[in-house]
């Protein structure tokens, strides 16, 4: 749906430059189909290892793992299992819904929420080519430790 | 040749795991269906978003003049510069690496580093497909109080990283040359 929305606005764009202005247009795409050559093998990469990665580490696996954790090495642990691995929200939410279902605590499900859309170790390096090493690690350490501070504050409010 | 070891060589890593995926699906047959329809799905994933927002990236490269981008998203542009980064961000769908190219044309417009960090922040958390399916999948108490919260996270974030940061390393990267 926003998929779509995005190829409508690139045709959309791409037509009216066309009328506008051809060689611009046509330098406009050499630049879009150059930058995506440069970055296309660090991509190809991180999807390669996250293929990998989630052949034996599945939702199933992860709510074993987590199971009812509870407690502040609970936390740890999901903190770092979100850390680590890369799952689109589609799959991520019901199965943090399903944890609280198995006994998982609220603030062990949402620091595993947490960190799963801000940090990843995964994607680092395509992260550092753009952004360079130390920003990466600070921006990742950063929402580490936020992704605690959110979650207490999210687990006092839903559990009162 | 030397021209096409050089364009060659960034795929090594790639075809490295290439390898390992082979020897994974020889050494345990049952879990090559896994493995084929995760990658193929990542693939389809990232090929599936990616062209269109090269293609728009490479117009707004041709078209948005820097001054415009600065006047919006530059250090002086205020405190619409900010709620600009978060409405872009929150917009957005996709993971969190589809940001990072565009993130890369705003630097080279003119962005500050400071809205660039936000609208990061807001691509990551604040995405609004993303809410409307939390809400569904963990209630509203939950998804409304993260939402919320990290609001507060991002500009926490984007400041401090401004402060510790040497001016030399606030920048983003141009892939490819110029």
């Amino acid at each position: 749906m926003f998929t779509l929305l995005l190829y409508f606005l690139a045709l959309g764009w791409l037509i009216y430059s066309w009328f506008k202005d051809r060689g611009k247009t046509k330098q406009a795409l050499k630049k879009g189909v150059k930058s995506f050559l440069a970055i296309f093998p660090s991509f190809a990469t991180v999807l390669l290892v996250i293929g990998l990665m989630f052949t034996f580490i599945s939702p199933d696996f992860i709510s074993r793992l987590i199971g009812n954790s509870s407690g502040f090495l609970g936390m740890l642990v999901t903190s770092v299992l979100g850390a680590v691995t890369l799952i689109p929200g589609f799959v991520a939410f019901p199965l943090a819904a399903s944890l609280i279902e198995l006994g998982a605590g609220v603030m062990q499900v949402a620091v595993f929420i947490s960190t799963l859309m801000t940090v990843g170790i995964v994607t680092a390096p395509l992260e550092i080519k753009y952004f360079g090493r130390k920003a990466v690690i600070w921006r990742n350490g950063l929402n580490y430790v936020f992704a605690f501070i959110v979650a207490f504050i999210i687990g006092k409010v839903v559990q009162g | 040749m030397k021209n096409q070891q050089r364009t060659l060589k960034p795929y090594i890593p790639a075809l490295v795991l290439i390898v390992v995926d082979l020897i994974v699906m020889a050494v345990f047959p049952h879990l090559a269906p896994k493995l084929l329809t995760n990658t193929a799905g990542n693939f389809i994933e990232m090929l599936s978003i990616l062209p269109p927002v090269f293609i728009l990236l490479g117009l707004l490269d041709i078209w948005v003049p820097k001054e415009t981008v600065m006047r919006f998203l530059g250090p002086d542009a205020g405190m619409r510069g900010p709620i600009l980064s978060i409405l872009l961000g929150a917009a957005a769908a996709g993971p969190l690496y589809g940001a990072f190219p565009v993130a890369e044309v705003m630097h080279k417009k003119g962005a500050s580093y400071f809205n660039i960090m936000i609208f990061i922040g807001a691509w990551s958390t604040l995405k609004i497909p993303m809410f409307l399916f939390e809400t569904k999948a963990l209630g509203t108490a939950f998804s409304l109080t993260r939402w919320l919260a990290n609001i507060g996270v991002i500009f926490t974030i984007a400041t401090i990283m401004n402060r510790v940061l040497p001016m030399e390393e606030r920048y983003v990267r141009t892939q490819g040359g110029k």
